[in-house]
């Protein structure tokens, strides 16, 4: 038997394979086709304190090797959550953390505050990346000084894991990874989508209501496995690797660029039960590759 | 909800761009209600990525039919496929038409045009199972772009409306004179936009209850990717692959 345990900032994942945020809902729309449990963890649906309607339809146009989305965060708010749907999702037998979000500095505050009180919640993943919010999301990765102050201001109030998920529009992504370290950030996830667009050229309208939305699938793929390399060169925390991860051997190439776990989340979508995939295909490979540790992968580009 | 790899047991082109795939996975029992569909994984098609939702136009045999339009790579390379294929379908999603409690005083008009006649296949072998006869209202360009009228036949009566008058009477659906003919208290409908709007705008008009099924752009088709939905009056944007395809337009903000 190989070792699949990871450690992320604190948080013990029996494997390195998480779903990503907004790609597989709060697990249970997969529970058919995905034995959840056997998952590192899942990251449920971008949540923030009060309800969100998210964009206008159109939200989505599918482009080469990938897709563009403008959801927009929508959600029925933290205390939706908090009543209906954390009761049904606290007892998988997996860690269940949620992608929290906000559009200014107090909600995030607030937000955290509230999520550290869930018992069954062991992380969150703080959204400072989401390209579709006009207030708040992006605004606050985009620059050091923004991104520290509001890591900060949730470390304050958040004692359980901290994943700072960051945007991969901006100049220098290793930059702002090294502020929210060193705001106290336990661990980063890298990265959101990138911003695009599309136009119909018939209609000469373009595809998404919002005129721009955020790129994911494998499209971005080796964009998203430089930053991450990038980055974990940059900081002593973990880096968990995400961006258009199809199959095992992507998912092992983001380990290798020096990922401590993945996300996959755009895959979901064409295969439901491609986690589950990814998770035997590292199995496999350790086994091949003569390793007794998916550790051992962790930045072992040669 | 489960994901099978089935085989494609008949691909009949049926012209103007359309074919009927049937296929096969003898390993499960299929089952779905009338008006939820499939999401179709487009093999070996560099050119799409995500997968195609289409509409469960029968399951017969245990075989399921899906009626395709050619509308663009994916679905030209689901229509160019032969026989033998495998195909990886999640089965089945959304939620369907109405399943009426009283059959004896349900009156259904069953009305699409285009590929959208596709459902109400299904949904009239369904309606008939239960002892209620379906009546459909069907239309096209001409006569030759009228799909499985054969096989809707074999359920109900059948009203067709073509443009151009080769079959059936000459105009759009919603001048079909059994459209007036108050033999309805229902209208199930599916085909292009502006069919469903016009068709909406009929039956408010003469106080039919009415469910249309949309075919808003969808990313996962199971509710969790949010890129789907539809304004509605009571619940603000839902998911059309979740909570629709078909909705009652009393919900909608037509």
């Amino acid at each position: 038997m190989v070792d699949l345990n990871v450690n992320i900032g604190g948080l013990h994942l029996k494997n390195p394979v998480l779903t990503a945020s907004g790609t597989f809902g709060f697990g249970e729309e997969y529970s058919d086709l995905v034995d959840i449990n056997a998952l590192g963890g899942i990251i449920v649906k971008g949540t923030t304190l009060y309800e969100r309607q998210g964009n206008p339809y159109p939200r989505m146009v599918e482009t080469p090797s990938g897709m563009l989305n403008a959801v927009g965060l929508q959600n029925k708010g933290y205390d939706y959550f908090e009543q209906n749907i954390y009761p049904r999702i606290k007892d998988y037998d997996t860690n269940v953390i949620v992608n929290a979000s906000g559009s200014c500095e107090s909600d995030y505050v607030e937000l955290c505050s509230k999520l550290d009180t869930l018992d069954k919640i062991p992380a969150i993943e703080l959204n400072i990346s989401c390209p579709n919010v006009k207030q708040g999301g992006m605004a606050f990765g985009t620059n050091s000084d923004s991104a520290h102050a509001i890591v900060k201001a949730c470390r304050e109030v958040y004692n359980k894991t901290l994943i700072v998920k960051l945007s991969p529009n901006v100049t220098s992504i290793v930059d702002i990874a090294k502020a929210v370290e060193d705001a106290g950030a336990d661990a980063v996830s890298l990265t959101n989508t990138f911003l695009g667009m599309a136009i119909n050229v018939e209609t000469r309208k373009p595809y998404l209501s919002t005129i721009t939305g955020g790129l994911s699938g494998p499209c971005i793929r080796p964009i998203a496995v430089r930053m991450v390399w990038q980055v974990s060169k940059g900081v002593n925390i973990p880096v968990i690797g995400l961006g258009g991860i199809m199959d095992g051997r992507d998912a092992v190439e983001f380990l290798l660029a020096g990922a401590s776990a993945v996300e996959v989340g755009t895959a979901n979508f064409v295969d439901p039960s491609v986690t589950i995939k990814i998770v035997k295909y590292i199995e496999e490979y350790l086994l091949r590759q003569g390793c007794s540790s998916v550790r051992e992968l962790i930045g072992g580009m040669i | 909800m489960i994901q099978v790899d089935f085989t494609i047991v008949k691909n009949n082109k049926l012209g103007n761009g359309f074919g009927l795939l049937i296929l096969e996975a003898p390993e499960v029992e299929l089952c779905a209600l009338p008006g939820q569909f499939v999401q179709v994984y487009v093999p070996d098609s560099p050119k799409t990525f995500l997968r195609r939702p289409i509409s469960i136009c029968n399951i017969e045999d245990n075989k399921l039919w899906l009626l395709i339009r050619n509308a663009g790579h994916g679905t030209e390379h689901l229509l160019n496929m032969s026989c033998g294929s495998k195909l990886n379908v999640i089965i089945p999603l959304g939620r369907g038409f109405k399943i009426p409690s009283d059959f004896n005083s349900f009156r259904p008009l069953l009305a699409g045009g285009g590929v959208g006649v596709a459902p109400l296949l299904y949904y009239g072998i369904k309606l008939k199972e239960l002892g209620c006869k379906p009546s459909f209202l069907l239309a096209a360009k001409t006569k030759s772009q009228l799909l499985l009228i054969d096989e809707f036949s074999k359920y109900g009566d059948v009203y067709i409306s073509t443009d151009d008058g080769s079959c059936g009477e000459k105009g759009l659906i919603t001048e079909n004179s059994v459209l007036m003919s108050n033999a309805f208290n229902y209208v199930g409908c599916c085909g292009p936009m502006p069919m469903m709007k016009a068709i909406h705008n009929v039956a408010n008009k003469l106080g039919v209850e009415c469910e249309v099924s949309l075919e808003n752009l969808m990313g996962c088709g199971i509710g969790a990717c949010l890129c789907c939905v539809e304004d509605t009056k009571d619940s603000g944007n839902v998911c059309v692959c979740k909570e629709g395809p078909v909705f009652n337009i009393e919900r909608l903000k037509w």
